[in-house]
């Protein structure tokens, strides 16, 4: 790995921080990223599946997930996770990330975790060859192509500091506030700087200052680096020996802070966790002299650091080494943005012509296309182009389900309603408010129960036992004269249809074992043609690859019942225009229909 | 802080309360108490369970977490001749030693406080044994040694390591241990030193210790364990997952370091309180320039400056007054609350050589933190102080960026100007720390 980060880097952030997140989205509109540096998000506890971010004045979704598992299969390409968790679960939500595999640099955050655990997460990674960056770090970047959450501060500070272009140097700190202002003396006093990282404050920390200059040694947009140590610790004593060895060539310049730890024998904690002197060598006097020793540019006090990085960028600009840096054209982020207050992700009006799903309507619409109502329903409601099988599939059960005579209660609704002098979009909701639990509902009702028990790999017998618990009759199964004998023809030619097209119907093929039980407690406890549908419509979204969570959600969410609502639309408003045509009177029901068991009120005083 | 020392006391009760987990086949009979006066000694001698204390011989010392207490001569461990101390002549020790500050060798001095009171253990040199265990670089490493005792140290030579990668499972820890037993360790002991050393190892290991060091312990007949000294750090940052299996630990104040002053208390107690950083150290409240920096790094390079520039301008590292650090995004609350502190505590003397006194409100640029916010509860502060920093003649200078800067220095000018301030105001176009030269320079 020559670069920590390119421009296609991107990373899955654990943990729902919105202003970090927004600042890196911001960052990458600046720099004119073509994929915002955010793939997806984790929150364990958000119900959210998806946060809403600027991007410039525009806004984007990024996904939400409750989990790193989910997030990394959704975004395999994503191969940087910012741990953002607190230190209670920092080390938690790593560890698992390294299970998971595919993460190529994790950063993390948290400052305080038990140095044990810290140890152990460090061990780990590194013996995986993952770049761990922290804990306790305000994280990374790589100017003009990636940058990790807040470091840089705000785009003001970042434009100011050059961060949003590659300059020279290779810049590694401890501390995170001084990383930024490192970043600005090097834009004032040289080209900015190629990458950055703040290694973190604690005493044990995953990618320390070596580790990351080598891998500036290789990187060629590396010309010098800047290193800031602190007072404690040998690390800087890495680098001394890499110099020495000639693992690092390029020039660096360096310097220690916490000089002042020597006027005050011990009590005084200066600066981070990791930087408390145990011996001589680790003061901040003896790590400056000794790298100063060993051919580092050293200055003679934090304050003429500046100067010092002058003087080596000059030379190296008048060598050739270091060339001019064309600076790139940027985005501005618009003062004023407003966040929108609805979402669309269906269809878009705004071009030449309408879209569904992206699809003009006129290559759905016509004949021509092939393209049938299926088709346009699996693009509004799923967003996909499903196969044909599918789709035809959709098309036979609005078909299927359009009618089911005048007597049902939802028909008998839209009847004495259009009879009442109501509109046809009057009558017609009367009717569709019917459809619930007992009108229709089978569908919903039969695909929930019956994949619970397919899933929990219940026997026929054990899944008749617990509907029995739960007190509910097996959705999707009886009809009022129909049996095995005297079959459903709707039915039957689903199934036949199903058998023949559908890749499988593991879920029907349940259902049927369930038939043949329940059939031979009652003749006419079969599978219905509403049981059917919803449970060929699982069987359709298995073999279509969707998740059986996913599946769960369509059901869940009502999914099912839509086909019935929108095939039972044509039937009811059939119904309303009849009764038009027919200009049938008013209705009224008679009352030698109506039992009346009517009381006296009694009083109550 | 990662790493906190605790009371050899403590140390002894956490042993005795996981023995049984660890340390099962071996005794120990944790006979020990500690008090901070004879008075408590000798009522503590009433007590069910201590009558140990009225019927064997008894030792005596400070557990204020110093060392070499032998060579300071405050172990009681004899009159005429060993093992001959009474509860009585404890007490009376106790109360003698806590009577007046103590100097030590090392030079720390101060009052001693707390005192832990044992039965004598009548042993020889031979019988001491030293084990102790902590991290180096990224491995634990436990140190063995069949010279234990007050020559451990002269016989460092002797003191076998063994080194244990974090990642090293169990079996192969204990046979590594079991491997590497010094080889001076008496026939009759090696088993039961290996197995205890083992033990060790996991107790140090599985209690977040981050350095465990008994010196040295007697390995007695039946398998009784007699810890003599022990000495004992913590990793506090496990704090939160060794609830239950520390309890309720106390981390005292090193000896001879002055206990917090009531403003450092103040601001220690703010800074649990919030999420974001608020540190304050008093160095000498006399001190001429007095510091609020953002930052952690940035405190130090101020600090750093400060001394370089000092001692550079005829001055001396006596004129830094204090070190701290607020971070963090704290509040407008918070901020105003630390600068009153601040400004309080160096508008209390006068400098001694007549000279004005020097405020740096100094930081880096910040990455998160909203400026102009934290400078409003400065402001604030002003408000409050104006009068007194200008009777000490208090010279400000004001260096900072991050999210909203501007406005936070343009406010910060303009309050200092309507309250008769005088301050220098500057950004990131500033060296960080070069407020500190103006300041030092301009006054030889």
């Amino acid at each position: 790995m020559e670069r920590l980060f390119t421009r296609d880097t991107q990373a899955i952030f654990w943990n729902n921080n919105k202003t970090a997140i927004q600042r890196m989205l911001d960052y990458d509109y600046v720099i004119k990223r073509e994929t915002p540096s955010v793939a997806a998000i984790v929150a364990p506890t958000s119900s959210n599946k998806f946060e809403k971010f600027f991007w410039g004045a525009d806004e984007i979704m990024v996904p939400v997930y409750k989990n790193t598992a989910d997030a990394k299969a959704a975004n395999p390409q994503a191969d940087v996770l910012l741990n953002f968790a607190s230190f209670r679960t920092a080390y938690d939500v790593t560890m698992e990330a390294l299970e998971i595999g595919g993460f190529r640099v994790m950063m993390i955050t948290a400052e305080g975790i038990p140095e044990r655990l810290a140890r152990k997460m460090n061990a780990t990674a590194r013996k995986l060859g993952v770049t761990v960056i922290g804990p306790a770090t305000v994280g990374a970047i790589a100017p003009g192509a990636f940058k990790i959450a807040n470091i840089g501060g705000t785009i003001e500070n970042i434009i100011n500091s050059k961060l949003h272009r590659a300059g020279s140097c290779g810049l590694v700190t401890r501390s995170g506030g001084l990383f930024n202002e490192l970043s600005n003396i090097i834009a004032i006093n040289a080209d900015g700087i190629a990458e950055g990282v703040a290694i973190g404050g604690d005493r044990f920390v995953g990618s320390t200052f070596i580790d990351n200059m080598l891998r500036m040694e290789k990187n060629p947009d590396v010309k010098y680096m800047v290193l800031l140590g602190e007072v404690g610790g040998t690390e800087e004593y890495k680098v001394i020996e890499a110099v020495k060895d000639g693992r690092l060539t390029k020039p660096i310049v360096a310097w220690c802070i916490g000089t002042i730890a020597k006027h005050f024998s011990s009590g005084v904690q200066f600066g981070h966790a990791g930087a408390s002197a145990n011996a001589e060598r680790e003061t901040a006097a003896a790590k400056n002299a000794a790298m100063k020793e060993a051919g580092i540019y050293v200055p003679d006090s934090f304050n003429d650091l500046p100067k010092t990085i002058n003087e080596v960028y000059t030379v190296l600009k008048a060598e050739g080494v270091i060339k001019d840096i064309p600076e790139p054209e940027i985005n501005k982020i618009p003062k004023h943005r407003r966040p929108k207050h609805f979402v669309c992700t269906i269809s878009d009006d705004r071009g030449e012509e309408a879209t569904y799903a992206g699809f003009p309507i006129s290559s759905v619409a016509t004949p021509d296309t092939g393209k049938t109502i299926g088709d346009v329903i699996s693009l509004l409601w799923f967003k996909k182009v499903y196969p044909k099988w599918a789709t035809d599939f959709i098309e036979t059960v609005i078909k299927t389900v359009a009618d089911h005579g005048p007597a049902v209660s939802g028909a008998h609704n839209a009847k004495v309603t259009a009879r009442a002098g109501k509109s046809v979009v009057e009558s017609l909701v009367t009717g569709l408010l019917t459809i619930g639990p007992r009108f229709g509902g089978a569908i919903d009702g039969a695909a929930q129960y019956f994949k619970y028990a397919d899933d929990n790999n219940m026997t026929p017998a054990e899944f008749l036992n617990y509907m029995k618990k739960q007190g509910i009759p097996i959705p999707g199964i009886g009809h009022r004269i129909k049996s095995l004998k005297n079959p459903d023809k709707r039915v039957e030619g689903l199934k036949k249809y199903a058998k023949e097209f559908f890749p499988s119907t593991s879920l029907l093929d349940y259902a049927l074992t369930v038939e043949q039980l329940t059939t031979s407690k009652k003749e006419n406890l079969i599978l219905n043609v509403d049981g059917t549908i919803g449970i060929l419509m699982v069987d359709m979204w298995r073999a279509l690859g969707y998740s059986e969570e996913e599946i769960n959600e369509f059901i869940e969410s009502g999914t099912l019942n839509s086909f019935f609502i929108v095939g039972r639309s044509i039937g009811f408003i059939g119904h309303i225009l009849d009764e038009k045509r027919l200009a049938m009177p008013m209705y009224r029901h008679p009352m030698d229909d109506i039992l009346y068991n009517v009381e006296k009120a009694e009083e109550i005083k | 802080m990662a790493q906190k020392a605790i009371r050899e006391y403590d140390g002894k009760a956490l042993f005795a309360k996981h023995w049984e987990d660890y340390f099962s086949g071996f005794h120990y009979a944790f006979k020990s108490v500690l008090v901070t006066s004879g008075e408590e000694l000798l009522k503590k001698a009433e007590e069910h369970g201590f009558e140990w204390l009225k019927q064997e011989p008894l030792v005596a010392k400070p557990d204020m977490l110093f060392g070499k207490r032998g060579k300071n001569d405050l172990v009681l461990f004899k009159k005429e001749k060993p093992g001959d101390v009474t509860l009585e002549d404890a007490a009376k020790w106790i109360d003698e030693k806590r009577s007046h500050p103590v100097t030590l060798l090392s030079g720390q001095s101060g009052m001693l406080t707390h005192f832990i009171v044992e039965p004598f253990t009548p042993h020889t040199q031979d019988q001491e044994y030293y084990i102790s265990a902590t991290v180096v670089d990224e491995d634990d490493v436990l140190y063995m040694s069949a010279e234990g005792g007050m020559e451990v140290e002269e016989n460092w030579d002797k003191v076998v390591e063994v080194r244990i990668p974090i990642d090293m499972d169990d079996t192969s820890i204990e046979k590594e241990i079991r491997a590497n037993v010094p080889a001076d360790i008496p026939e009759k002991d090696r088993e039961r030193f290996a197995s205890f050393a083992v033990a060790f190892y996991k107790f140090y290991r599985d209690l977040n210790f981050a350095y465990l060091e008994i010196n040295p312990f007697v390995m007695l007949d039946n398998n009784e364990i007699a810890i003599l000294d022990l000495v004992a750090r913590l990793d506090d940052t496990a704090g939160f997952m060794m609830k239950d299996k520390w309890g309720n630990i106390e981390f005292p104040t090193a000896f001879g370091m002055e206990e917090l002053s009531p403003e450092e208390k103040a601001i220690a107690e703010a800074d649990a309180k919030t999420g974001a950083s608020l540190k304050l150290t008093i160095l000498n409240p006399m001190g001429r320039v007095w510091t609020m920096v953002a930052g952690g790094g940035a405190s130090v390079v101020y600090a750093d400056t400060i001394a370089d520039f000092a001692e550079a301008n005829g001055g001396s590292i006596a004129d830094l007054a204090n070190y701290g650090e607020y971070s963090g995004g704290p509040t407008t609350g918070e901020t105003k609350f630390y600068a009153e502190t601040i400004f309080d505590l160096m508008t209390r003397h006068k400098d001694p050589k007549g000279r004005n006194k020097i405020l740096i409100i100094g930081g880096a640029i910040a990455n998160f933190t909203d400026v102009a916010k934290t400078f409003t509860g400065i402001i604030q502060a002003f408000e409050n102080y104006a009068e007194k920093l200008k009777e000490h003649g208090t010279k400000i200078y004001v260096r900072r960026g991050g999210p909203n800067y501007e406005k936070g220095l343009k406010d910060i000018k303009e309050a200092a100007d309507r309250l008769g301030l005088d301050i220098e105001v500057y950004g990131p176009e500033t060296h960080v720390t070069d407020i500190v030269r103006m300041a030092l320079e301009e006054k030889k």
